[in-house]
């Protein structure tokens, strides 16, 4: 007896297994964002240093994931280096591994392209009036610097959770893989299955992106319209 | 020597080219213009003073088609310009207009500039058109530029440029809006000595400026606007030694140091 | 490290191969993303009633997910409703689908950098609208739309990297069959990281190049 399409997404357990592969999708996405944010501060003032060498270290690195797609990495960090070192990792782990080198690279730019593009006349205003270099930081350098970060950060945000889609192709249990056990379940019940589940990771996707995006480009029309 | 393309004409001559009649203004609840009456005749060149804001770049713009009017008349060679149906690319090419920021297309050379309008708004000759381009650069002493790109120039010589550009449509009337506003000092006089010339060959201008030397020496007729509406029409010398209204007074003194 | 040379001769064939089907996906989805990236931006710019709101969603839908889950909608998905499209065919759509909106943005971002008052200026000398957009507008919308569109190609043809999933036979797969057989891993994954450096690495810096031309010739002011 065939049932109707999307029907299936309410049987039995299949909605909160979705669920469960959804949070696995977010855990991911979380960690590596906490991670690349804080690491790719670190990264960004270390790019503004004056040292030509750093600078280029710190170029090729970003480099390095903006010409070599990030599926890539996922296959050659899982299959390549659990090689190398031997052991046995996770597809979740390397995931997250991966995804947060390249969220710092990203970031490590943002967060100094922020910095560089400072007025300098704003750093002689501060000491003018006898700021200590910590507080030039605190008062003038970063509410300034994270302003004009915060779109292009919360962009890149946005698009790690998209990347995250991926992770399915290393084996992780996310809500796509979720998605894919239960249309096999299905296959003779509910045909159409793949037609409504794949349907309703794409709502999920959308739900959790769009907001992101809207403020994102909220914020960036309200600071530099 | 002769601007091509210009006739000469006795400045004497009382044929009326354009008229203003009754002309409002508003932008959403602000009146911008109120009762703007003038009549610029073949030949004349009209100076228009006032202070920052009074509405006289809009004057301009609304002679150009450029902004809307809400009440009134503007009537051209013999035909309104209020009405839905106006055809203004068709007037555009008679009424001519330079602006503040020359806006010389930056993706095309200086004589490229020139030829656009003629060659593809009036399908005249493209030699005719190269000649004419030419020998107006020329005139302006700008003719060792004509394939350079507009970033190449300086701000004088592109605003000279942006004048051959009006000029190269022959148009009846010329409309300047405060071409010299953004120059550096050192730019502003070869840009007001193609106007003189202009003037001297007989094109009818209205001119909108803050130059007033150039107003007392180049204007037939001086119109001073406050606050949207015409205070005071004069000839120069009585404008400037003798203002009839206080506010023109008022005006004047800001210039005395 | 040791590296088992041979095997990488050997295994060039099929790398080069799939090199290409890498890149004839991503010239169609860069050709297609362009056509459509181009009428959704002419639709925003003039704001044609009806369309610009479709346009508008449609953006919104393909740039807020992931193309992963497009595919798998487009190829298992449509395939269970009777649409029945080849792997190749199915990656182009994908990709197109997604890049459209990339250029469309790109593209509308060109346009609306030509200010009101060149727009003025071509007014004054007579020009109609068709005249404005073609000889003031356009050239300098592609201009300034240029860097923003050679970085949507780059992100194309990375992008060529998960039709994989769909069974395209591209680069992961061939690199993941390879390993499966054959167990020769770093050999495999040293032939896949070079083969996107060499397929990106020069386009990344011709593209470079062109923009810096497109932009010096066509700007001033």
């Amino acid at each position: 007896m065939q049932s109707l399409g999307i029907s299936v997404l309410f049987k039995g357990m299949n909605m909160q297994r979705l669920f469960e592969g959804l949070m696995v999708t977010v855990r991911i996405a979380f960690i590596s964002i906490v991670v690349s944010s804080l690491l790719g501060i670190v990264l960004g003032v270390i790019w503004t240093s004056k040292s030509k060498w750093l600078r280029l270290v710190c170029r090729v690195y970003l480099e390095m994931f903006r010409i070599i797609p990030i599926l890539v990495w996922l296959f050659v960090m899982y299959f390549g280096v659990t090689t190398a070192l031997n052991i046995d990792i996770s597809g979740e782990l390397v995931s997250i591994i991966v995804f947060s080198l390249w969220g710092t690279a990203e970031m490590g730019d943002i967060v100094r392209g922020a910095l560089e593009s400072l007025p300098k006349h704003q750093i002689d205003s501060g000491k003018a009036i006898g700021l200590s270099p910590w507080g030039l930081y605190r008062y003038i350098l970063i509410p300034q610097a994270v302003k004009r970060m915060l779109p292009a950060a919360i962009n890149l945000a946005t698009r790690m959770v998209k990347t995250t889609s991926l992770v399915v192709l290393i084996g992780v249990i996310d809500v796509t893989k979720v998605g894919q056990q239960i249309i096999e379940r299905s296959r003779i019940e509910v045909p159409t299955a793949s037609f409504w589940v794949y349907g309703f990771v794409f709502i999920l996707y959308f739900i959790i992106c769009y907001p992101l995006s809207s403020i994102s480009k909220r914020l960036e029309n309200k600071w530099n319209g | 020597m002769e601007w091509i393309g210009v006739s000469i004409v006795n400045k004497k001559n009382n044929e009326v080219l354009l008229e203003i009649k009754g002309l409002h203004k508003k932008y959403g609840e602000t009146t911008v213009l109120e009762d703007i009456n003038l009549s610029i005749c073949k030949g004349e060149v009209i100076v228009i003073l006032g202070p920052s804001g009074c509405g006289k770049s809009t004057l301009l713009r609304c002679l150009n088609g450029l902004e809307k009017i809400q009440r009134g008349d503007i009537i051209f060679r013999n035909k309104s310009l209020v009405n839905d149906d106006v055809d203004w690319q068709e007037i555009r090419q008679h009424i001519g207009m330079v602006f503040q920021n020359y806006e010389l297309f930056p993706h095309m050379t200086v004589i490229e500039n020139i030829i656009l309008g003629p060659i593809k708004v009036q399908k005249r000759n493209g030699k005719e058109v190269m000649e004419q381009a030419m020998q107006l650069l020329d005139r302006v002493g700008l003719l060792d530029r004509k394939d350079s790109y507009p970033r190449q120039l300086s701000g004088g010589q592109k605003q000279r440029v942006a004048i051959v550009r009006a000029l190269c449509m022959n148009p009846e009337i010329m409309l300047f809006d405060e071409v010299t506003a953004s120059l550096d000092p050192e730019m502003v006089r070869e840009v007001l000595d193609v106007m003189q010339g202009l003037a001297k060959q007989g094109m009818t201008m209205v001119v909108v400026t803050h130059e007033m030397s150039f107003a007392r020496a180049v204007a037939d007729r001086i119109v001073f606007i406050d606050k949207g509406r015409i205070c005071e029409i004069a000839e120069p010398h009585e404008f400037f030694t003798n203002p009839k209204t206080e506010r023109a007074q008022h005006f004047l003194n800001k210039f005395q140091y | 490290m040791n590296l088992n040379w041979q095997f990488i001769i050997d295994s060039l064939p099929l790398y080069q191969e799939a090199a290409w089907i890498t890149l004839k996906l991503g010239f169609w989805a860069i050709l297609i993303s362009s056509i459509i990236g181009f009428i959704c931006s002419i639709i925003l710019y003039f704001e044609v009633k009806g369309l610009k709101s479709i346009v508008k969603i449609y953006i919104e839908l393909s740039r807020n997910t992931p193309l992963l889950i497009q595919l798998f909608f487009l190829y298992f998905g449509l395939t269970k409703l009777g649409i029945t499209l080849s792997e190749n065919t199915c990656a182009i759509i994908g990709l197109s689908f997604l890049g459209g909106s990339y250029m469309a943005e790109a593209f509308r971002s060109g346009l609306e950098s030509v200010s009101r008052s060149q727009i003025e200026s071509g007014l004054s000398i007579g020009l109609s609208k068709a005249q404005l957009v073609s000889y003031v507008v356009l050239p300098q919308a592609f201009s300034v739309s240029m860097p923003s569109v050679a970085a949507n190609c780059i992100f194309l043809l990375k992008e060529t990297s998960i039709v994989g999933a769909i069974a395209v036979v591209d680069l992961m797969n061939v690199t993941k069959d390879l390993i499966g057989m054959y167990y020769q891993t770093f050999e495999s994954l040293l032939m896949l990281v070079a083969a996107y450096l060499i397929i990106i690495l020069p386009l990344s810096m011709l593209l470079t190049w062109l923009e810096r031309r497109v932009r010096y010739a066509e700007f001033g002011n």
